[in-house]
């Protein structure tokens, strides 16, 4: 452990009213930490420079997938194990399952929470590509009251988001719409298992007489934000699959996302193997 | 003598322990007064120590500080040279170099207080690649950045050319690969002028350690103690390294006058202590159209890093590797360790032969392509047979089966069928599927004279309760030491498993059985065993108390009534090398190994061609290691060797920038994990090696040899891509499809 833990302070309000006063009162003073899955390797590192913490644990209202009947809601305290075991997730929001199921070790699952892994804002996490190809919408509560946002535009630049100091990201509610399209998800991350992401890839579409009638694809780690390619959606919408397609598509793509070379790949492994999976996900529209 | 034990898959001695929790690993141990310590180490990788600051805000007058001028004695790393300080006093070789030790009561202060260390370098020229080395621009050791060099000369090379049909050239390149034993290490030490100094800690040589610390403190040999604790692991990570941490903690608790335990957490174990070697062979070999090899040009480059350490002897394996288990009449191999300033480079399970090996049985693929045979055939053509001498000129005086480990091995793997198979499926094929196999051995024990050299020396000691003692510096490191001389000491003796007790080692308590390295522990240590249990027995028998053929209730009367009578019963035996063995240190020629293990690997892969994935499937391992003693323990050997050296093969790399790693979390540098490893069958030929126990060999190292050759050569014929690098990760393999579909988008 190199942090000097005298240095950290983390308090743990007991109801939504306590969390909401103390980050209105000293706004950006105080981060909220939920299951510290990305918090604790930082701080075991020594480099977790924010000192003062929120623990969110206690806020029952953040907790629970409630479902209606047009659409699931998430709390932001649900684990990705939570995910991985929900019959309704499994059957119309299977992308999202997949993306719990290879994140991290299992230890990292049950602890780990979608609304971290959304707050956390890493271009490279996992479940966000889902939630951008499931249309998801965030909602924010501050002592002012509730906001709901459109996850598609939340990530505003590396590390940068629409959520104000005084708000917390309470639930994200996924739209039950997505039974009728094709879906696809693939992550690439060289080991099976606890692996971070070099590429991951979401896509689903809606198809029509062999016409792809409407169609999200969503990216992680290609870009400083988990990235919605809506110029290659669009050059995809409308059309068939067809080979001078999806070269078509690949191009559009490759213009759209931004990869870089770091300790993890290279831009150049990145931009082929998103293109390779863009692919592979248009030749299954077709099949 | 009957063997109840030995071939057995008995307990384990320590594996109850260990299971339970039991075990007592370095850092589990505590003292009342111990203190913790902590490294503080260069930030660049080469320059002038100005000075250093310690910033405010630290309370420094409670910490123990030590810098080069508190050293007693000798400011040095003791290993085969001198060259490598304890901690850098003016210059900085390499950016982990240790330069302040701090030593503090509270664990997070001394986090705090690191940090506010700032030393001042002024910045020289650094040299990171074997090319910038070998270069010579920028002299970073010694007059030419040579840590050592060898020549190797059999029959006449250059005028053999002419009488190869075809000339065959390549380069391979390996890279580094961090050890990743289970435990960090770490190491508390207990130093003060009255007592001398004394280390507990994770290692698996306690006599280099000793060795080390005696100049550092300037004190007679016998007021430094070393005892192993419980080792989670080395892999030869733990053969030299610890001999730093060891004189860092005694050098705080000197300080100090309190016990200072080191521990290092993962991140600074993966940055600071050695990696393999990296290294660059070329090969130029001359065949003859019928696939006879006439003539083999090597020319074998390490990188050391910044100090010479093991690099001396990693190189030595690696040169006599080189040419694989092969009949040449005309070999010409030259070899160089060079100087670059990242950390030294160490010892790493295969010890310079992964290195080595990989690149002949690449080439080889290469060389077979170039006369139109088979891989399998021209090998078969060139394998050496029992009184055929190697490229260091040893003839070979066992029996050496290739013909028979192929073929064994292409029937466990189904080899011929899936070959065929797979040129029918692959065309068209999003995965693509391939098989390829390597052929090499691995010399048992020390290289040469080194043996001889060591003369190690094992003591066995009765109880009066009838309890035998195993005294010797070999340590369990989680290989099975402790069990395998249980076995072969209680056959000797023939008496219960349960009677024999393996000393901890403890340079004040165990005589010198030499490094636990080198696949020796089993073959050279394990005869030293045998031999002091059948002198023991012959004492009592002589001494009238034992007939030859006792129960175990006799052989406990007898014991008992010796000591009463007699005094300690205590037997010793010291390493004679078998006879007729000869080696030139300065020809570099003569009898390498008194044996070599021989083996067949055959790996099986999938490459994905939209993420160039390449995924082992499935792995058959055949190999001759004289007599298995423990069929467990040798079997998990060769497990967990394979899944290492598939790590070294496809995963693990290095992401080196300006001699640091930059990858230094487990997150970050991909190790394989347990689902990517595949089912590995593992298959044992016996054929008994006279000297050494029940006829057993070396085996520990051999498993990490032939896997990286094997996958490469089924990435091969999967793809039709020659890769000539490892490791294999995704982005090499795209760039390498890539070069061959055409140019990227």
């Amino acid at each position: 452990m190199r942090a000097y833990i005298p240095a950290y302070d983390l308090r743990v309000p007991g109801s939504l009213s306590e969390a909401l006063a103390l980050i209105g009162r000293e706004p950006g003073v105080w981060q909220p930490f939920a299951g510290g899955t990305d918090l604790m390797v930082l701080l075991e590192a020594g480099k977790l420079p924010h000192k003062k913490f929120l623990s969110l644990t206690k806020l029952a209202d953040f907790r629970g997938i409630e479902c209606t009947a047009d659409a699931v809601l998430l709390g932001a305290l649900t684990t990705y194990t939570e995910i991985q075991a929900h019959p309704i997730l499994q059957a119309e929001f299977p992308l999202l399952c997949t993306a719990a199921r290879e994140t991290g070790s299992i230890a990292t699952q049950n602890r780990g929470t979608l609304g971290g892994n959304v707050v956390n804002a890493s271009p490279a996490a996992d479940s966000p590509p889902a939630l951008l190809v499931y249309d998801a919408d965030v909602e924010l509560v501050s002592e002012r009251g509730l906001r709901w946002l459109p996850y598609h535009g939340f990530h505003t630049g590396y590390k940068k988001m629409q959520i104000a100091p005084n708000e917390l990201l309470r639930a994200i509610r996924l739209p039950r719409r997505a039974q009728q399209w094709k879906q696809y998800y693939r992550k690439v991350g060289t080991r099976k298992a606890q692996a971070i992401s070099k590429v991951c890839f979401a896509g689903a579409a809606r198809m029509e007489n062999g016409t792809v009638r409407d169609i999200r694809v969503a990216l992680g780690s290609v870009a400083p934000i988990v990235l919605r390619a809506v110029k290659t959606e669009a050059a995809i919408r409308g059309n068939r699959i067809t080979p001078d397609n999806i070269a078509a598509a690949k191009g559009v793509l490759a213009r759209e996302i931004a990869p870089i070379d770091d300790i993890r790949s290279t831009a150049r492994y990145r931009l082929r193997v998103a293109q390779n999976l863009l692919q592979e996900f248009l030749m299954l529209l077709s099949r | 003598m009957e063997e109840k034990y030995f071939g057995h898959s008995v307990e384990r001695k320590e594996g109850r322990g260990k299971v339970t929790g039991r075990a007592q690993y370095v850092d589990d141990l505590a003292f009342p007064d111990m203190i913790h310590g902590v490294t503080v180490r260069s930030s660049i990788a080469r320059g002038r120590i100005l000075g250093i600051r310690y910033g405010e805000g630290i309370p420094w007058n409670e910490f123990a500080i030590v810098t080069a001028k508190d050293i007693p004695g000798t400011n040095e790393i003791s290993l085969i040279l001198h060259d490598q300080p304890c901690l850098a006093s003016e210059f900085i070789n390499h950016p982990e170099e240790p330069v302040v030790l701090l030593a503090h009561p509270d664990k997070y202060l001394l986090e705090e207080a690191r940090r506010a260390v700032h030393i001042d370098i002024e910045p020289l020229p650094a040299v990171f690649t074997i090319e910038d080395s070998l270069a010579k621009r920028t002299i970073i050791w010694g007059e030419d950045n040579v840590l050592k060099a060898y020549h190797v000369d059999k029959g006449d090379v250059d005028g053999a050319w002419a009488t190869a049909d075809v000339i065959v050239e390549g380069e391979y390149r390996t890279g580094a690969q961090e050890q990743l034993y289970i435990e960090n290490q770490g190491m508390i030490a207990v130093a003060n002028p009255a007592d001398g100094v004394t280390v507990w800690g994770s290692l698996q040589c306690p006599y280099y350690v000793h060795k080390a610390l005696v100049p550092i403190f300037g004190l007679p040999a016998e007021k430094i103690r070393v005892i192993q604790a419980e080792t989670g692991g080395g892999f030869g990570g733990k053969e030299e390294y610890p001999s730093m941490i060891a004189a860092h903690a005694a050098l705080l608790a000197w300080k100090s006058g309190k016990r200072v335990k080191i521990v290092y957490d993962r991140a600074e174990d993966m940055v600071a202590t050695t990696k393999r070697h990296p290294s660059r062979t070329r090969h130029r070999t001359g065949v003859t159209r019928d696939g006879k090899l006439v003539a083999m040009d090597i020319d074998l480059v390490i990188d050391g890093g910044a100090y010479a350490t093991l690099s001396a002897v990693v190189l030595s394996r690696a040169t006599i590797h080189s040419a694989g288990p092969y009949v040449c009449p005309n070999v010409r191999i030259r070899s160089q360790a060079v100087a670059t300033n990242a950390p030294p480079h160490g010892a790493f399970r295969g010890f310079g032969a992964p290195q080595s090996i990989f690149a002949v049985e690449r080439h080889l693929d290469q060389v077979a392509r170039a006369v139109n045979l088979a891989p399998e055939e021209l090998r078969r053509r060139n394998f050496l047979h029992r009184d055929q001498t190697t490229a260091t000129g040893q003839i070979i005086h066992e029996d050496v089966n290739f013909d028979g480990l192929l073929d064994r091995a292409f029937k466990e793997s189904d080899y011929h069928a899936k070959r065929e198979r797979f040129a029918k499926e692959n065309p068209g094929a999003t995965v693509k599927r391939g098989i390829g196999f390597s052929t090499f051995m691995h010399g048992a024990g020390f290289t040469g004279s080194g043996e001889v050299y060591l003369a190690s020396v094992v003591e066995l000691e009765a109880t009066a309760e009838g309890c035998v003692r195993v005294l010797a510096a070999s340590t369990e490191i989680g290989q099975g030491a402790n069990t395998i001389f249980s076995q072969i000491a209680a056959d000797a003796l023939g008496i219960s498993y349960d009677r024999i007790e393996v000393a901890q080692p403890d340079t004040g308590a165990v005589p010198n059985s030499g490094p636990t390295v080198a696949s020796r522990t089993s073959m050279v240590v394990g005869n030293l065993v045998e031999k002091a249990a059948l002198d023991l027995k012959k004492t009592l028998v002589e001494s009238g108390l034992l007939c030859d053929a006792c129960t175990e209730d006799e052989f406990v009367r007898a014991c008992k009534r010796y000591i009463e009578t007699r005094g300690p019963l205590r037997t010793r035996s010291q390493y004679e090398p078998p006879p007729g063995l000869h080696w030139d240190d300065t020809t570099y020629s003569g009898d390498a190994y008194g044996t070599y293990a021989w083996a067949v690997y055959v790996a099986e892969v999938a490459v994905d061609t939209l993420t160039y994935e390449a995924r082992v499937t499935d792995f058959i391992a055949v190999q001759e290691i004289g007599k298995v003693i423990h069929p467990v323990l040798a079997a998990g050997q060769i497990e967990g060797g394979v899944a290492q050296a598939i790590g070294m093969a496809l995963y693990e790399n290095v992401a080196w920038r300006e001699g640091r790693m930059a990858n230094g979390q487990m997150t970050n540098y991909i190790m394989p994990t347990a689902a990517d490893i595949p089912p590995i069958r593992v298959f044992f030929e016996e054929q008994p090696y006279p000297f050494g126990p029940h006829g057993a060999k070396g085996i520990g190292e051999l498993p990490m040899d032939g896997p990286a050759p094997s996958i490469l050569n089924a990435i091969e014929n999967a793809t039709g891509v020659c890769l000539r690098e490892i490791p294999a990760t995704p982005e090499v393999l795209m760039e390498a499809m890539a070069g061959k579909a055409g140019a990227l988008v």
